[in-house]
């Protein structure tokens, strides 16, 4: 538990994904198994643990403390789990040795080998044995809260790292195998053979797209090629065999549960790629929804009737890699449209609709076309080569993505705030807000009001200005965030791009904006000449107008 | 006599009038007893200044040489009458010359603890306890969430963390006074021979302790000769926590920023401080330290001061001793 438990202290306060990376591919190397196995899983999100109420966690720290004590300790720390694990030893000072400590996988063994009367007693002698740091861990585990900023394929990449293997081989075994992965672990070292796959239905590496770049497209003849709108949902995998059906994310994430009106549709047997959308299908004449629709579907656990009526979801298919048991991956990209199409064809009409193609003649056609989409809900083109075969990666070459051009409105920098890591010691978290109307009237009454936050988009030189112009111009400090001088006539504006913009109840200006960055500092503008909220406001009507 | 005739808390700080001194006051005063060299518990201005050896020179360094009017200096355990109240100093083991002040007349003793720790620190005397019928005990961790571990397994995080990431340069966050040494002889008493880059804020006090007999090894100015970056890439750089928001700290390659404190124990003080590494590390008792010792010197009464009054105040409560806070104003704890 003591190793695990210092991963989880040191990943939870890095925030480089390098820093991250090492971190998690030291573990996996310096580690035993099958407590690596389990430590994976953990941070994987597979690990199945016996579950422990916060109740019961509270109960148990009571039966040995004052509860005005603990209540003066929890108010402080703010964190039930913390508060018990460094409360827990009370007065005992004697300090427990490292290799006395339970492994993981005994904790996880014993756990789950409790019968409902026995968890009180064990949880409580567990508590004893761990140290403070091992003891958050545990009950972090137990009560399924552990938010470590890692997904699961941040996770896969620090296999690929520590093995030398590459990540797609990586998620093509990872659904197929279960805690504590020593299968994996044995190959991932040259110990053993690729483990073979039991299980049905496994996630395969998805492919995709290059942006395309400046000159990109020159010398590239439109007939090879086909194009497709770029929807805005989220890209998913569907696998069928025999009678397992997952759904699956791009990152191969088993995300079935939180859509059984996709799942109990897909009568099909095979593999295919598609872009997970909410609204209805082409092929019902019902509109596609926007992101911001799909977005009350997406991040659940489990989903209630409501949900389903109010947020139908469906699925526009774009490719195919197995036909039934067939691997048509190989096979080129008209060929295994056709396949494609003729699987959709016989897939229910409500929740399966096939990608159109979108016609076009030159690459200036193309590009009209991208510019002004007959749907808001497309966010670009993509093109692909009609003679590529589906290779799992980001290959420069079979798939290319045209996006739209994002947004761009002038903004007023209003707050900075520290980075992290290599930025600790710049202003590089940016606040920054347009003009609307306060509540007097007239051009005196514009106020500004905060509409979004942004870190990167600048160079280091950028940075440098702006994080100068900070330190210069601070008029309040709240904790780590300083106000900046932001007036009509003195102030900093920036060029802010963004992809998408809905409404929103969470901030006060009432929009969202998605994927904001700053483009360009603007210093040959002052702050008066910055966009006012109805700009924004306008923006997000045209999108639901359509 | 009542314990409170003989000491009181005055607006300028602990009064002892029979003796006619204040204890560490926050305001110039004619005569001041000071337990320790914190610019919170020494300040600069008083008539005539009555402490050890060592916080006076220390004083002297941080507020030059004519921080007071008459500087006295005291040995741990001589004694002292100012018009009949006997005073004396004894070890505290929070930094160098941090002393405890004993202060008795008319049969009632008092023990001022000024702020004490009870785990081994190889750059001070270690803590002695004063028997008294009046304890007076800070309680800068005075909750029974702090636990401070090991001094030896922090720095063995920070030399792991070395070995990890030698690309980057490990900036460790200790205040000036006594934390800034004591992690440097920790480091040095865990193996870590390479030199140790300093802030030029810590230079006066490395050396000044130094110079008292404690060895920290070779340290160098954490200054940049014309640019390379590359100088400090897995180096140890010890400065003032506030340093490492400056734009002194842009000289470091891929900082890595690690803090030494007893507040590190609580990992949401960490991740406010962007901090990557805590070391806790620190200067004061823990909770099981602070029961320690009050069952220790099991003293007729219990005044708390500075930190966390309450939690402590109610610990006494259940253990049957007379306590209560003294809500103090003015102390920050520089130290930790």
């Amino acid at each position: 538990m003591k190793a695990f438990a210092a991963l989880l202290d040191r990943l939870v306060l890095t925030p480089s994904r390098n820093g991250k990376l090492k971190l998690l591919a030291d573990y996996f190397r310096d580690t035993p198994d099958p407590d690596r196995g389990y430590g994976l899983a953990a941070i994987a999100g597979t690990l199945d643990l016996k579950s422990v109420k916060p109740a019961l966690l509270r109960d148990l720290v009571l039966e040995r403390m004052d509860e005005v004590l603990f209540r003066y300790s929890y108010d402080y720390v703010g964190d039930l789990a913390e508060t018990i694990a460094l409360v827990w030893d009370q007065e005992r000072k004697e300090r427990i040795d490292d290799d006395r400590q339970p492994r993981l996988s005994a904790v996880v063994t014993r756990m789950n080998a409790l019968g409902r009367t026995e968890v009180r007693g064990a949880v409580r002698d567990l508590l004893d044995r761990l140290d403070p740091s091992a003891r958050f861990a545990f009950i972090k585990l137990a009560t399924g809260a552990l938010r470590i900023g890692v997904s699961a394929r941040l996770a896969k990449q620090a296999l690929a790292d520590f093995s030398g293997r590459d990540i797609t081989e990586i998620e093509t075994l990872w659904h197929g195998l279960e805690p504590p992965y020593e299968a994996l672990f044995a190959w991932l070292e040259g110990r053993a053979e690729r483990p073979v796959l039991a299980t049905p239905a496994i996630f395969h590496s998805v492919m995709l797209a290059n942006p395309v770049g400046e000159g990109d497209l020159d010398g590239l003849d439109p007939a090879d090629f086909a194009a497709e709108w770029k929807w805005d949902g989220i890209r998913v995998q569907l696998s069928a065999a025999g009678s397992t059906r997952r759904l699956y994310s791009r990152s191969g994430d088993d995300i079935s549960a939180a859509f059984p009106d996709i799942v109990e549709a897909m009568t099909f047997q095979g593999v295919i790629d598609g872009e997970l959308l909410v609204g209805g299908t082409a092929r019902s004449n019902s509109a596609t929804r926007t992101f911001s629709d799909l977005q009350q579907r997406l991040n659940r656990k489990t989903v209630n009737a409501r949900m389903l009526e109010d947020y139908p979801a469906f699925v526009r298919a774009y490719d195919i890699l197995f036909d039934a048991e067939a691997d048509v991956r190989p096979e080129n990209f008209v060929t295994r449209r056709s396949r494609l199409a003729e699987l959709v064809e016989a897939a229910p009409h409500d929740r399966f609709d096939l990608s159109p193609l979108v016609p076009f003649s030159s690459w200036g056609e193309l590009e009209r076309l991208r510019a002004d989409p007959p749907d808001p809900v497309i966010e670009g083109v993509m093109i692909k080569r009609l003679d590529s075969a589906y290779q799992a990666g980001r290959l420069k070459g079979p798939w290319f993505k045209w996006k739209r051009d994002p947004y761009n409105v002038d903004a007023v920098l209003m707050y900075a705030q520290r980075g992290h890591g290599k930025r600790s010691s710049y202003y590089s978290d940016f606040t920054f807000g347009v003009w609307a109307q306060g509540p007097e009237d007239g051009p005196e009454g514009d106020m500004l009001v905060p509409v979004g936050k942004a870190y990167f988009g600048f160079t280091d030189a950028e940075l440098e200005v702006l994080d100068r112009f900070v330190r210069n111009n601070t008029v309040e400090r709240f904790g780590p965030v300083r106000a900046v001088r932001a007036e009509p006539e003195f102030g900093f504006v920036v060029e802010v791009a963004f992809e998408g913009i809905n409404r929103s109840t969470r901030h006060k200006s009432g929009v969202a904006m998605r994927f904001p960055r700053i483009a360009r500092l603007r210093e040959d503008k002052l702050p008066r000449d910055a966009d006012r909220l109805e700009t924004l406001m306008a923006l997000v009507e045209a999108k639901e107008a359509g | 006599m009542k314990p409170d005739q003989l000491l009181y808390p005055a607006p300028a700080g602990l009064y002892c009038p029979s003796g006619d001194f204040y204890v560490d006051p926050m305001r110039p005063v004619a005569r001041a007893l000071i337990t320790h060299g914190h610019s919170d518990h020494a300040r600069a201005g008083h008539g005539a200044v009555l402490a050890t050896r060592e916080t006076l020179d220390i004083m002297a360094i941080r507020h030059g040489p004519d921080f007071c009017g008459t500087a006295q200096p005291v040995e741990f355990g001589e004694t002292i009458d100012l018009s009949g109240t006997r005073v004396s100093f004894h070890p505290a083991g929070h930094v160098l010359g941090s002393a405890q002040i004993a202060i008795a007349a008319d049969g009632t003793r008092f023990c001022v603890s000024g702020d004490y720790k009870r785990s081994p620190d190889p750059t001070c005397a270690p803590y002695e306890p004063v028997a008294c019928d009046v304890f007076i005990t800070e309680a800068t961790f005075g909750l029974p969430v702090f636990h401070h571990p090991d001094p030896k397994g922090e720095i063995g995080k920070l030399l792991t963390s070395l070995k990890q990431f030698p690309e980057r340069s490990h900036l460790i966050g200790a205040y000036s006074l006594g934390k800034a040494q004591r992690v440097i002889r920790l480091l040095r008493d865990c193996g870590y021979d390479r030199p140790v880059y300093i802030h030029g804020s810590l230079s006066k006090l490395c050396d000044y302790y130094v110079s008292r007999g404690i060895d920290l090894g070779d340290l160098r100015p954490a200054t940049l000769e014309k640019g390379d970056r590359t100088d400090f890439a897995g180096a140890v750089v010890v400065g003032p926590p506030s340093a490492f928001g400056e734009r002194w700290a842009r000289r470091f390659p891929e900082p890595l920023v690690a803090f030494a404190s007893g507040w590190m124990m609580v990992r949401q003080r960490a991740k406010q401080g962007g901090v990557e590494l805590p070391l806790v590390i620190s200067d004061h008792c823990d909770w099981p330290e602070l029961t320690e010792t009050i069952r220790d010197l099991a003293p007729a009464e219990v005044w708390v001061t500075h930190g966390r009054e309450e939690a402590l105040v109610r610990w006494c409560e259940l253990a049957g001793i007379p306590a209560r806070p003294l809500h103090l104003v003015g102390y920050e704890d520089e130290g930790d």
